[in-house]
């Protein structure tokens, strides 16, 4: 920590400069949050105002009257297209969905991590670097032969489906995750322990997993984040009724038939966007490690 | 036996994924190369006939719609990002005591999905019932803000959006730059009373320049993965005016039965991210191994 603003004040006009300075700055940082917060305000008053209310009141006003009739709308009764069963369906898909995904992503990254961490072997190097490399890649240059392959698979526009290209996509980086936080534990540690007769998974077991709980955290929070959020490989490998939410959620907010209701519109996005925000909130801490280590590697 | 087993019990383990990678990406990838240079239409064809595609794709006013627009977007998605984080970081590292809150504020659209961020910008840039309306409210009659439905201005409908969504990240990254400066040069620095905005000119951001080029990459490689952001906020439109090479490619695979284009331009997509990454991924390893 370095303390950059200035500790020492001599004459009373140079006191006055840093007040207003300081004035000043939490005056822009108020704006900023402002400019921050501002959606999201918007979006919880619109989704609790009548329609009537929204075409005359304005933006950015409190609901004069608080009803929560969109909120149920959007939960158990807006359209997707021809179905009218709200979001609540497809929010579980997504649920159903992004579990297994991050619990086998994370253990298979995991397991990857240790290998290329601690039991180098020849070529093992390039293997990471391949994988990493898989990271980068925009995932519309393996749309259409993974849509050929989970047809030929038999599990095209189905959650098994979805779960299986997340999985397939996600363990680049997972293994990243895992690889730089193990290749920062001293390699004595498993000679040691082969030593003493300690194999493979015992090793790994016994003396890496119960030092793991902080990267398994950031690793768990990443992937949730990542495949709940996900759009491009939702709207390309599902179908009706087994979209991910965020799909729905599109759904419903550019149907065309109707009368457009933007409270329910603003209910339903708030709805999709609940469980990843929660986790932000609860483990804000481990999110933005997750999002550092992603981007700045090493 | 059971030697040999322990022996080779690491690239055991290590096989199915790598297995799973080399299928499906880099498998993946030489289809859709291959793909690329053939005739198909609506269903994939093996013959390979050239780059007829990659000159339909370059003749498509559509894909160069696409193009222009991947270059205003992610110029000024990333420029703007870049300087919003920037500067909050700096004014966040001036001793805030409420600074884990106002954090937590910037941060938090880095965790909605792209299409609750583009259903909210939608909506507040409604024309007829947004903020177009409320400053018309407040008296300023002739007041418009339509970016959303006006074919010239929507992508920077997607800019105003996309740097909401990305920006707090970036300060992020720039806050830890920022506290991770030798303390001890920023005290000699204060002592010799050289003045803050200085401080900060010639000594800290100058030593950022990893974390700069680190946000440069992130920013880019979202700018060109851009898709749901698009498809929620204008959907592509008007017309085909907000398309990037992600919706294009979309379109051609799944709405237009195009395959050919499909593949060409999701190739022309991983091109320009190699031109970007492949540099830097480059000297990260390299300087690893030294």
């Amino acid at each position: 920590m370095t303390d950059i603003a200035l500790t020492t004040a001599h004459s009373p006009s140079r006191n006055w400069g840093r007040i207003a300075l300081r004035w000043l700055l939490f005056t822009l940082l108020g704006l900023f949050a402002l400019f921050y917060l501002m959606p999201l305000f918007v979006m919880v008053t619109t989704s609790l105002k009548s329609l009537e209310e929204i075409r005359t009141g304005s933006l950015v006003a409190f609901p004069r009257e608080v009803t929560f009739e969109a909120w149920r709308t959007a939960w158990s009764g807006a359209c997707t297209g021809i179905q009218c069963e709200g979001l609540r369906p497809y929010f579980w898909n997504s649920v159903i969905l992004a579990i297994p995904a991050v619990l086998i992503s994370t253990i298979l990254g995991a397991l990857n991590g240790y290998v290329i961490a601690q039991w180098k072997f020849k070529g093992a190097n390039l293997i990471f670097s391949l994988m990493l490399f898989g990271c980068f890649i925009p995932f519309q240059v393996v749309l259409l032969p993974m849509a050929r392959t989970l047809g030929i698979m038999g599990i095209a526009g189905t959650i098994p489906g979805l779960i299986f290209v997340h999985v397939i996509y996600g363990i680049g980086f997972t293994t990243l995750f895992f690889r730089n936080y193990y290749v920062t534990i001293p390699q004595e540690l498993v000679k040691a322990a082969k030593v003493d007769g300690a194999g493979f998974f015992r090793i790994f077991w016994s003396i890496f997993l119960p030092l793991s709980l902080p990267i398994i955290v950031v690793t768990v929070i990443w992937q949730f984040t990542q495949i709940w959020n996900d759009f491009l490989f939702g709207v390309s490998f599902s179908q009706a009724g087994t979209q991910p939410v965020t799909v729905a959620l599109n759904n419903i907010v550019n149907s065309t038939t109707g009368v457009k209701e933007y409270n329910v519109d603003m209910a339903a996005a708030i709805i999709a966007a609940l469980p990843t925000l929660l986790v932000y909130v609860v483990a804000g801490k481990y999110f933005i490690r997750g999002l550092t280590a992603g981007s700045v590697k090493g | 036996m059971t030697e040999w087993l322990e022996r080779h019990v690491p690239k055991m383990v290590l096989a199915p994924s790598f297995a799973a990678i080399l299928v499906f990406v880099y498998g993946f990838i030489a289809w859709t190369a291959w793909v690329s240079l053939t005739r198909s239409r609506l269903l994939p064809k093996y013959e390979i006939e050239g780059l007829i595609q990659y000159e339909r794709l370059f003749a498509s006013p559509r894909f160069d719609t696409a193009m222009v627009n991947l270059f205003i977007f992610g110029t000024l998605f990333i420029i703007i990002s870049m300087v919003l984080g920037l500067l909050i970081a700096i004014l966040l590292d001036q001793k805030i005591r409420t600074e884990g809150v106002l954090r937590t504020i910037y941060l938090y659209p880095m965790a909605l999905s792209m299409i609750v961020t583009g259903t909210a910008w939608k909506w507040i840039m409604n024309p007829g019932l947004g903020i177009e309306k409320m400053v018309r409210d407040w008296g300023f009659e002739n007041f418009s803000f339509d970016w959303v439905i006006d074919p010239d201005m929507a992508i920077y409908a997607v800019v105003i959006a996309g740097v909401w969504q990305a920006s707090g990240f970036v300060m992020a990254l720039f806050l830890a730059g920022l506290r991770s400066v030798d303390g001890e040069i920023i005290k000699a620095a204060q002592v010799d009373g050289i003045p803050n905005w200085r401080i900060y000119s010639a000594i800290i951001i100058p030593s950022m320049a990893p974390i700069f080029l680190s946000a440069f990459i992130v920013l880019a490689h979202l700018a060109i993965k851009s898709f749901d952001l698009v498809i929620a906020l204008t959907g592509g439109g008007p017309g085909y005016a907000t398309d990037l090479p992600a919706t294009y490619m979309y379109a051609m695979a799944f709405s237009r039965g195009d395959i050919g284009q499909a593949a060409s331009s999701a190739m022309v997509m991983m091109a320009v991210v190699f031109a970007i990454i492949v540099p830097y991924l480059y000297s990260e390893l390299r300087t690893k191994h030294d």
